[in-house]
C-alpha cells in the first residue's frame, strides 16, 4: 500500500493514459470488455486519489515530491543542488483538485455508459475521455513549467476533438474550430511565458524558479502573458466566447469534464500567483485585476444567460460564470495577502470551496440537461414542456442542482458562496452586492429554464418518455449526494478538504519550495 | 546595436504577424497559417533562448575537447512544441474540412450559426 | 477515389525513392541516441515518404496498398509499447531506465566517456522508446494525411 501511495502521482496521469490508447484494442473485443476496462481505471484513479489526498492533507502542509526516473536524487535536496529531472509536486492544493477530478471522472465514466448505449463512436469517445482526464491530472500534480505545457495542450487537444465528436451536426464543428483556435493561443501565450522565465533563470522548476525570481521586467511581461493565457483557457470574459459553444456543443458528459479543464487552468493560474511569483510581484494590483475579471465574468455570464433559449447554452453560460466567483474568492484573497488579515484565508476557502461545489452542480445539470434533450428531442425551450410528469427525478435532480448552483441554503454553492460574500463585503461592499444579485438572476434564469422544461400541460413529445435507465440515475444520485452532505456539513468539509488546500497556496509557499530545495 | 538580438527581433516579428493574421483575416485557413506564423516565431524565439557564443552543437561525434556547447535543453522544448504543434493544425485542418462540407463556405463571417 | 497522379517521371522516381526515403527514415530513428533525430523525427521522414507516394499516385493507385486499420493497430502498439517499457521500472521510479549499462543485450553496453564514435548498442530504453515513437509518429501522420485526402475528395464525388 505504501508502494501506491508512493507512485500514485505519477500512476494518476499513467493509468488514464495506458487506458486512452488500450481502448480501441480492447474495444474490438466488444463493448462490456471496453466498458469493464474504463469502469476499473476509473475506480483506480479515484482509490489513488483519496489515497494521495489522504497521505498529503495528513502530512501537515509538507509537498510530496516525486521524480520520473530518478533514483539517484532524494528529496528535499542538500548543498546547492538544483533538480535536473521532472518532478511532480503534489501539496494541499494539487490533492484538492485531484479530489475534484477523481468525482467527475468516476461519475462522467458511469453516466456514459449508458448515455451512449445507442451509438457507434464509443470507443474513440472513451479514449478521448480517459486521454483528458490523464492531462487534467497532469496539469494539476506537476511541478515543472515545461511539463504544465505539455498537459496543457493534451488536454486543449482532447477537449477540442470532444466538442466537435459529432461530425454530422454543422454547429458544433464550427465550435471545434472556434475552441481549438482558442485553446491553441492560449497555449502560446503560456509557451511564451515560459520560454522567458527560462531564458531569464535557466530553470524550468517551480520551486527553483520561486526561490531565485525577482521582480524585474522580464518577469512582469512573462506574469502578463502568463495571466492573458491560462484566463483566455478557464473561460473569464472578455475571452469567453469560446466557452459558451464549447459546453454547449459537446456531448452531456464531457460538458462536465470541460468544466474540469477550465478549473485546472484556473489552477494553474493560482500556481503561478501565488507559488512561482509570490511576494516578488505588487499583489494588490494583480489581486484587483482578478477581482475585475471575476466580476466582469460573473455579471456577463449571468446576463448572457437570461436570453438563451437554448437549454444547454443556459446551463453553459451559468457555467461561465460561475467561474467568475472561484476567482472572486481567490482574487480578494491576493489582494490582501500582503498584510495577511483575518479575511482573507476566508475569501480564500470560498474560492476554493466553490470549486468543488461547482463541478458538482454543473456536472449534475449538464447530465440532467442531456437526458432532457435526449427525452424532448429538441433543445430549445420554447418547444420542450409538461416533462415533470412522466420524469419525476430527473426534475428533481435538475432543481436541487439548479438551486445549489444559485446558491440557495441549505446546499452546497450556499456554504461556499456565503464564505466568497462575507470576505468581499470586507473588502468593498460593492463586490458583495454584485455578485449576490448575480445569484438572485441565476436563480431565475433557472427557474425559468425549469418551468419551461417540466412544469406545464403534458406537450405531444412528452407523452411516451420516462425517468432514464439506473446507469443514468445512479452517477446523478451520486452528484446530489455529494451537493446535499456537502451543504448539510459544510464546516467538516471547509476544515479537512478546503482549508488545507487554502493554506498551501496563502501561507505555504515557502514549504513547496523547501521541500524540493531544502532549508 | 548587437547583431545577436536579431533572432529574437525576427522571432518577434513572426509573432506579431501571425497576430495580426489571425485577427485580421477571414478565411479559415488563412487563420490556420496565422497560428502557425504565431507557433514558428515561439519556436524560434525558444532555440535562440540557448545559444552561447561560440558554441558547439551538443550532438557531436568525434567532439573536441573542452569547448562550450549551446544548450540542449531548449532545443528538447522546441521539439516538443513542434510536436504539439503537428498535432494543433492536423486537428484544426480537419475541423476547416468539416466546417466547408456543411456551410460550403470558408468565410468566417458567414459561419455563424452559434450567435448569442 | 481520383486519379489526379502525375507524370511518367514523377511516378517513375517515386518508385526509386520511396524506399530509400524510409531507409534514411529508419537510420535516424535507429540512431536517436547517438546523432541528431530520434523518434519522432524519423517517423516524420518515413510519414513524408507515404505522402510523396499519395501525391504522386493519387489515391486511386494506391487503393489496395494503404489499409487504414493496420496502420491504426500499428499506431496503437507503438503507444502502448511506449506507456509499457515506461512502466518496466516502476520498482525504482516511472521511467527509469532499466537497462542502461547493465550489460544485458538489449542496448546494455556501457557508455563510454571522453571523445569517440558513438557506441549504437548503448544507451538502456532510450533506443526502444525511439522505436515505440517512431512506428506510432510514422503510421499516426500517415493515417492523418489518408485521411484527410480521401474525406476531401470524397466531397468532389458527391
Amino acid at each position: 500500500m505504501t508502494a501506491l501511495t508512493l507512485h500514485a502521482p505519477i500512476l494518476l496521469v499513467a493509468l488514464p493514459l495506458l487506458g486512452a490508447f488500450a481502448t480501441p484494442l480492447v474495444g474490438k473485443l466488444g463493448k462490456g470488455a471496453r466498458n469493464t476496462l474504463i469502469g476499473l481505471i476509473v475506480l483506480a484513479v479515484a482509490g489513488l486519489a483519496a489515497m494521495l489526498a489522504i497521505d498529503v492533507f495528513g502530512s501537515g502542509g509538507i509537498p510530496t515530491v516525486y521524480e520520473l526516473g530518478g533514483g539517484t536524487f532524494t528529496f528535499p535536496l542538500s548543498g546547492g543542488q538544483v533538480p535536473v529531472r521532472i518532478l511532480f509536486e503534489v501539496d494541499g492544493m494539487s490533492a484538492f483538485m485531484g479530489l475534484i477530478t477523481a468525482l467527475i471522472a468516476l461519475t462522467g465514466a458511469f453516466f456514459s455508459f449508458s448515455y451512449w448505449k445507442e451509438r457507434s463512436g464509443g470507443n474513440l469517445y472513451f479514449s478521448l475521455f480517459l486521454m483528458l482526464i490523464a492531462g487534467v491530472f497532469g496539469m494539476v500534480l506537476t511541478g515543472d513549467m515545461f511539463n504544465f505545457f505539455v498537459f496543457l495542450e493534451i488536454t486543449s487537444i482532447a477537449a477540442a476533438s470532444m466538442v466537435g465528436f459529432r461530425v454530422w451536426l454543422k454547429q458544433s464543428q464550427e465550435a471545434g474550430f472556434k475552441v481549438m483556435a482558442m485553446y491553441t493561443l492560449s497555449g502560446l501565450f503560456v509557451l511564451l511565458a515560459i520560454g522567458l522565465l527560462y531564458g531569464q533563470y535557466g530553470h524550468l522548476n517551480i520551486a527553483v524558479l520561486a526561490r531565485s525570481i525577482q521582480g524585474s521586467l522580464t518577469d512582469m511581461v512573462a506574469l502578463g502573458l502568463l495571466l492573458t493565457g491560462l484566463a483566455m483557457k478557464a473561460g473569464a470574459v472578455p475571452m469567453h466566447m469560446w466557452a459558451p459553444d464549447a459546453y454547449g456543443e459537446a456531448p452531456a458528459p464531457m460538458s462536465a469534464v470541460l468544466v474540469v479543464n477550465s478549473q485546472a487552468s484556473l489552477y494553474g493560474l493560482f500556481r503561478i500567483l501565488f507559488t512561482l511569483f509570490g511576494a516578488s510581484i505588487s499583489t494588490g494590483t494583480v489581486g484587483w485585476i482578478l477581482i475585475v475579471l471575476a466580476l466582469l465574468t460573473i455579471f456577463v455570464g449571468v446576463t448572457m444567460a437570461l436570453i438563451q433559449s437554448d437549454l444547454k447554452r443556459l446551463v453553459a453560460f451559468g457555467a461561465v460564470s460561475q467561474i467568475g466567483y472561484m476567482l472572486l474568492g481567490v482574487g480578494v484573497g491576493m489582494a490582501v495577502i500582503a498584510t495577511r488579515p483575518e479575511y482573507g484565508l476566508v475569501a480564500m476557502q470560498g474560492g476554493i470551496f466553490h470549486m468543488i461545489n461547482d463541478a458538482a452542480c454543473v456536472g449534475l445539470l449538464f447530465f440532467a440537461s442531456g437526458v432532457v434533450i435526449r427525452a424532448a428531442g429538441t433543445r430549445d425551450l420554447n418547444q420542450m414542456g409538461g416533462l415533470g410528469h412522466r420524469m419525476k427525478w430527473t426534475s428533481i435532480f435538475f432543481a436541487i442542482g439548479a438551486v445549489a448552483l444559485a446558491g440557495v441554503p441549505p446546499f452546497n454553492g450556499f456554504a461556499s458562496k456565503f464564505l466568497i460574500y462575507e470576505a468581499a463585503f470586507k473588502l468593498n461592499p460593492f463586490l458583495a452586492v454584485l455578485a449576490v444579485l448575480s445569484s438572485i438572476m441565476l436563480l431565475a434564469v433557472f427557474v425559468k429554464a425549469f418551468q419551461a422544461a417540466f412544469l406545464g400541460p403534458r406537450s405531444n413529445t412528452s407523452a411516451h418518455v420516462s425517468d432514464p435507465s439506473l446507469g443514468m440515475m445512479l452517477p446523478m444520485a451520486a452528484l446530489v449526494l455529494v451537493v446535499i452532505v456537502f451543504g448539510l456539513f459544510p464546516g467538516f468539509f471547509v476544515d479537512h478538504i478546503v482549508t488545507p488546500a487554502a493554506k498551501a497556496l496563502w501561507l505555504g509557499r515557502d514549504a513547496y519550495i523547501n521541500a524540493v530545495l531544502g532549508g | 546595436m548587437n547583431i545577436g538580438n536579431l533572432p529574437f527581433i525576427v522571432a518577434a516579428l513572426l509573432v506579431v504577424l501571425g497576430l495580426y493574421t489571425f485577427l485580421f483575416k477571414r478565411n479559415l485557413i488563412k487563420l490556420v497559417i496565422g497560428i502557425t506564423l504565431i507557433e514558428t516565431g515561439v519556436n524560434l524565439f525558444l532555440v535562440t533562448l540557448g545559444y552561447r557564443t561560440g558554441g558547439i552543437s551538443p550532438i557531436y561525434t568525434f567532439a573536441p575537447e573542452a569547448q562550450q556547447m549551446v544548450l540542449p535543453t531548449p532545443q528538447a522544448l522546441t521539439l516538443t512544441s513542434i510536436v504539439i504543434g503537428l498535432a494543433t493544425t492536423a486537428l484544426l485542418l480537419s475541423f476547416a474540412v468539416f466546417v466547408h462540407r456543411h456551410y460550403g463556405t470558408l468565410d468566417v463571417r458567414k459561419v455563424k450559426e452559434l450567435k448569442g | 477515389m481520383n486519379n489526379n497522379s502525375m507524370s511518367v517521371i514523377v511516378r517513375t522516381v517515386t518508385r526509386f525513392m520511396y524506399g530509400l526515403i524510409i531507409l534514411f527514415g529508419f537510420y535516424v530513428i535507429m540512431h536517436g541516441h547517438l546523432t541528431p533525430g530520434g523518434g519522432f523525427q524519423g517517423g516524420a521522414v518515413v510519414a513524408s515518404a507515404f505522402a510523396l507516394l499519395l501525391v504522386a499516385f493519387g489515391s486511386a493507385g494506391l487503393k489496395g496498398q494503404l489499409n487504414l486499420h493496420w496502420l491504426q493497430s500499428i499506431e496503437e502498439f507503438g503507444a502502448l509499447a511506449f506507456l509499457g517499457l515506461a512502466f518496466l521500472g516502476i520498482g525504482t521510479a516511472f521511467f527509469y531506465n532499466l537497462f542502461a549499462n547493465s550489460g544485458g543485450f538489449l542496448f546494455g553496453a556501457s557508455v563510454p566517456t571522453g571523445s569517440n564514435a558513438g557506441v549504437l548498442t548503448a544507451g538502456g530504453l532510450v533506443p526502444l522508446m525511439n522505436w515505440a515513437v517512431g512506428l506510432k509518429v510514422m503510421t499516426g501522420i500517415a493515417a492523418v494525411v489518408i485521411v484527410m485526402l480521401v474525406g476531401s475528395h470524397k466531397e468532389e464525388t458527391e
